[in-house]
């Protein structure tokens, strides 16, 4: 059974069909295994058995952890905040709701920085995370909970959210593969939210073909959702062993300065792989990718101050002070938001501010537009841009607590697709000091077949252990 | 050269209207909207901004907006996009109302002789009790909220500053509720706040083209509280210039108990509502489907009805108004007017009078609808005024048996004995009334004309008024002259 939980969730699903297991028995032994997770990855764990699930179904009842981010009806949904400790939704995010139906219950709510701020899962009001590569080293955020799950056997998958970062960066810190689907692909009805022009939810796997596998039944259009569309096209499981005839752009912004010597290395190793399987690589130009992070810096957490402004004590979640309406505003947020929530709120609601609004918000859009047009530009001389996923491979805990600038950095690399909505996976690459090292394939919009196709063939030319990480 | 004290001023208004739209559901979710159900029924995670949730335009809102728009004589935008107005108060949900900021759905319109700046949808704010003796938020001793209202859809229609009296603005609001309500997009009921006026007003000496600093008047919740709170504050301002003061730029709230007004206080004003574009919505883009249904689902405009009476019947300017801005009292006015016709009868001028005069005071609550007098049998009551087959005073007692009792006017002619005297009947009345009254005739002989008077009166007494005073005038005339 324990052998189960380290099999990918496509081979998993084949096991159930076959009749080996029951998904009655998986579910329990990932519910029991989350129960006692020691790594802080679990805020919530089911305590019942799902309605019962066909090994038919397309997902064959492989149990699914669920970020914390989701709400799920009458099951704690808290975005890791103490502001919404206790907060049971009345209803189910649409994407829960599709993957239950399509046979991935839900087994557990995972850990995640609050309201999805942050890159180490640190900003928890939980507790931190511990990745299960090196137990004093961050899982990566802010899906850190549901990377470090999958990464450590507890679920055979996981969702997560990704705004700047957050399903990639912790997947490549775990050794996991994490797709940010093309802006609009999947419903973002139900996800609590943190920058409402950038976030999307993804997939957190061992392998590309789960990943292919769970975002099939994650995309299309919801009513509820008037930013979603439907995909273009059917999600495909990938077949690709051979990358001829594609060519890999390297951008030089997102692949030199700043970027750990280790993981060069593995980039490296990666792009010989490429050309190894027929692929060409070329350099391609980013020209405003540095400039994303800043501009992303003031983007989302202006969208944040206010999509954060609801949470005031007045109909759910905490309620502080001493009565007057002034004070329960002031004490409720005092005291429900951490100190990286509120650095944001602060941020944002000054770039919004009367005066500055044009020299803030106004010049990231400007930002935003150009690097929509470089990744446009990228693409008509490639078909993917190729960057590692994260500067560094996983960083200590408490290592970049004390400096936010330090922190935001984790994201330099991944920003600058999320800023022009596109697809990006990041798939295991290597080691770096005996620690995982993510590579990130970027493509145009809606490119999802094709980016999995390629992730697929260079998995298979990496290699890269499925299993959970050497003890 | 004239002194600040004794030089004339100039007001100029303008208006901004919030209407509450009467579609089935709110704006953004699929709630009912609510008429005074128990409250907080009527919600749903979306209205009560719960997390995750998120916004989906109300079609219907769409519609209406587009129809107003059309109605107003604006340009559609071709895109027109959501903001998030941000501010903290327990009536809105989300700490932020969805509201269209600086791409309306339609602008540069004219209503009358009023120019219209824009018109845009947004969200209603939910609704706030406060217990305590302020009433208020502030000083209360608690607050309930009750987010029923919260989520209809609204419409803000801004006007240009073209008005100039307090009488004007609320005269050009009566023909926007005309307008509005005859398009049928809105209850536009001021008490019920279905229709919600402010009032930006400033004064400028007469003649002038720069316009002085305004103030924004809040709370005046029916046209008779508009008309006096404009009036107050023109007073104020005029009084502050005479001075040689100068009016500061502020939101004064109408109390209408006392007339005065009161500012409201700076900390509520002083916003900054960081007003972005909200990332949950994509731009409202009609096609030429969706403009072409709303420019059908027009019917015929008060202010184009009325100028069409005046024109095809030869009403009189105030008559088609009150016809036209009134849309049921216009509608049972052509009814009767159709019937007149497909017999040949009734006047339309005076079958309007009839209309206006007559029938609106004997309405049931003012409804026309409601009334027992049918529109064919008021037309053939007016044609037989006409006809000289009953005479008007005659006339309006069958009007009143009717308006109470329903039933035919011919009939009830017969049964009163109220057909007007014929003409040979009534040259011997006549004839005994001249032999009655000598010395009359002697003075009118004498060229004192108003001595007909006395036997136009005799020959009424002897008919019981069911004679036609003109005639009886005309044929003592007649026999006078012999
Ligand atoms: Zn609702």
């Amino acid at each position: 059974m324990s052998e189960l939980l380290d099999l990918t969730a496509a081979q998993t699903a084949a096991s159930l069909r076959a009749g080996e297991v029951s998904t009655d028995e998986l579910f329990d032994h990932s519910r029991a295994r989350a129960a006692n997770d020691d790594l802080g990855a679990f805020l919530w764990v089911a305590e019942d058995a799902p309605p019962p699930v066909s090994a038919q179904a397309p997902l064959a009842g492989v149990p699914l952890a669920v970020k914390d981010i989701f709400c799920a009806e009458g099951v704690p949904s808290t975005s890791g905040s103490r502001i919404l400790e206790g907060y049971r939704p009345a209803y189910t995010a649409t994407v829960v709701e599709r993957l239950a139906a399509a046979g991935a219950p839900m087994v557990g709510k995972t850990n995640m920085d609050e309201f999805a701020m942050g890159s180490s899962n640190e900003n928890s009001a939980y507790g931190p995370v511990r990745n299960p590569w090196d137990r004093e080293r961050v899982p990566g955020g802010s899906s850190g909970g549901s990377a470090a799950a999958v990464a450590a056997g507890i679920a055979p998958w996981a969702i997560g959210t990704d705004t700047g970062g957050s399903i990639r960066q912790p997947a490549s810190l775990c050794g996991l593969v994490g797709l940010k689907p093309t802006y609009g692909s999947v419903s973002r009805y139900g996800m609590i939210a943190f920058a409402s022009s950038l976030d999307q939810a993804g997939p957190i796997t061992r392998d590309v073909t789960d990943a292919a596998l769970l975002f099939r039944h994650m995309v299309g259009r919801d009513p509820c959702d008037s930013t979603s569309l439907d995909h273009p096209e059917e999600i495909e499981l990938p077949q690709a062993d051979r990358l001829d005839g594609l060519r890999f752009g390297v951008p030089p912004e997102l692949s030199g300065e700043g970027i750990e010597p280790g993981v060069l290395t593995v980039l490296k190793d990666v792009l010989g792989r490429v050309e190894h399987l027929g692929g060409t690589v070329n350099e391609t130009r980013l020209p405003h990718s540095p400039h994303g992070l800043s501009a992303y810096y003031v983007l989302a957490p202006a969208e944040a101050s206010a999509n954060l402004a609801r949470y005031d004590g007045v109909r759910y979640g905490l309620r502080a002070g001493n009565g007057d309406l002034l004070s329960m505003y002031e004490h409720t947020r005092a005291e429900g938001f951490g100190d990286e929530v509120k650095r944001r709120i602060m941020l944002g609601t000054y770039a919004l501010s009367s005066g500055y609004y044009d020299a803030y918000y106004g010049r990231a859009q400007r930002v935003r537009t150009k690097i929509v047009a470089d990744f446009a530009s990228a693409f008509e001389s490639c078909d993917f841009v190729i960057t590692p996923t994260s500067p560094s491979v996983a960083f200590r805990i408490g290592e970049r607590t004390g400096d936010p600038l330090a922190m935001y950095l984790s994201d330099y690399c991944a920003v600058p697709a999320s800023l022009a909505g596109l697809p990006a996976i990041s798939i295991p690459g290597g080691l770096s000091e005996g620690l995982p090292v993510g590579i990130q394939l970027v493509g145009p919009a809606f490119s999802e077949n094709r980016l999995l196709q390629a992730a697929h063939a260079l998995e298979g030319a990496i290699a890269f252990p499925t299993g959970p990480p050497p003890t | 050269m004239s002194s600040v004290a004794d030089r004339a001023y100039e007001p100029v208004i303008g208006l901004e209207i919030h209407v509450q739209l009467s579609t089935r559901t709110k704006m953004f979710c699929g709630c009912a909207l609510s008429f005074g159900e128990e409250p907080n029924t009527r919600t749903c995670p979306v209205c009560l901004g719960h997390p995750g949730t998120l916004p989906v335009v109300n079609a219907e809102a769409v519609h209406y907006g587009l129809m107003i728009g059309l109605a107003l004589d604006c340009e559609l935008a071709p895109r027109s996009i959501f903001h998030r107005k941000n501010y903290f108060y327990p009536d809105l949900p989300k700490g932020y109302q969805v509201s269209q900021y600086d791409i309306p759905l339609a602008a540069g319109g004219r209503l009358g002789d009023v120019r219209i700046h824009r018109v845009h949808l947004e969200e209603d704010a939910a609704k706030l009790v406060h217990s305590g003796a302020s009433g208020r938020i502030h000083g209360a001793e608690g607050s309930v909220v009750d987010f029923n209202r919260g989520g209809t859809p609204l419409v803000e229609i801004v006007s240009e500053p073209d008005i100039r009296s307090a009488s004007e603005a609320a005269e050009w609001l009566r023909l926007l509720r005309a307008t509005l309500r005859r398009i049928g997009v809105s209850d536009v009921n001021m008490e019920e706040g279905s229709l919600r006026c402010d009032a930006n007003v400033s004064i400028r000496p007469a003649g002038e083209a720069t316009l002085g600093t305004k103030a924004e008047l809040k709370n005046m919740n029916s046209f008779r509280f508009i008309e006096r709170g404009i009036e107050a504050e023109i007073a104020r301002q005029e009084a502050i210039v005479r001075a040689g003061e100068s009016v500061v730029q502020e939101t004064l709230h109408f109390d209408p108990a006392s007339g005065a007004l009161t500012p409201l206080r700076s900390k509520e004003e002083a916003h900054d509502y960081r007003y972005f574009p909200e990332p949950d919505l994509v731009p409202v883009a009609p096609t030429e489907a969706m403009v072409g249904r709303a420019r059908e689902a027009l019917p015929e405009l008060p202010a184009a009805r009325a100028a069409r009476f005046e024109r095809e019947l030869g009403l009189s300017s105030d008559t088609a108004r009150l016809l036209s801005f009134r849309g049921e009292l216009g509608d049972y006015y052509e009814e009767a007017l159709g019937a007149a016709r497909a017999d040949g009868g009734a006047d339309p001028t005076a079958l309007a009078s009839w209309v206006t005069v007559e029938l609106v005071p004997r309405l049931p609550d003012g409804d026309p609808s409601a009334s027992r007098v049918r529109p064919d049998a008021l037309a053939r009551l007016v044609s037989m005024v006409g006809a000289k087959r009953v005479s008007g005073s005659a006339a309006k007692e069958v009007l009143t048996a009717m308006a109470e009792d329903g039933g035919d006017p011919e009939a009830i002619v017969a049964e009163r004995g109220l057909a007007m005297t014929d003409s040979a009947d009534l040259g011997a009345v006549v004839d005994q009334a001249l032999a009655a009254n000598a010395a009359a005739v002697a003075q009118y002989r004498a060229g004192k004309e108003k001595a007909l008077g006395a036997i136009v009166g005799a020959v009424m007494r002897e008919t019981k008024g069911r004679a036609d005073g003109g005639a009886v005038r005309e044929l003592i005339l007649e026999r006078l002259s012999q």
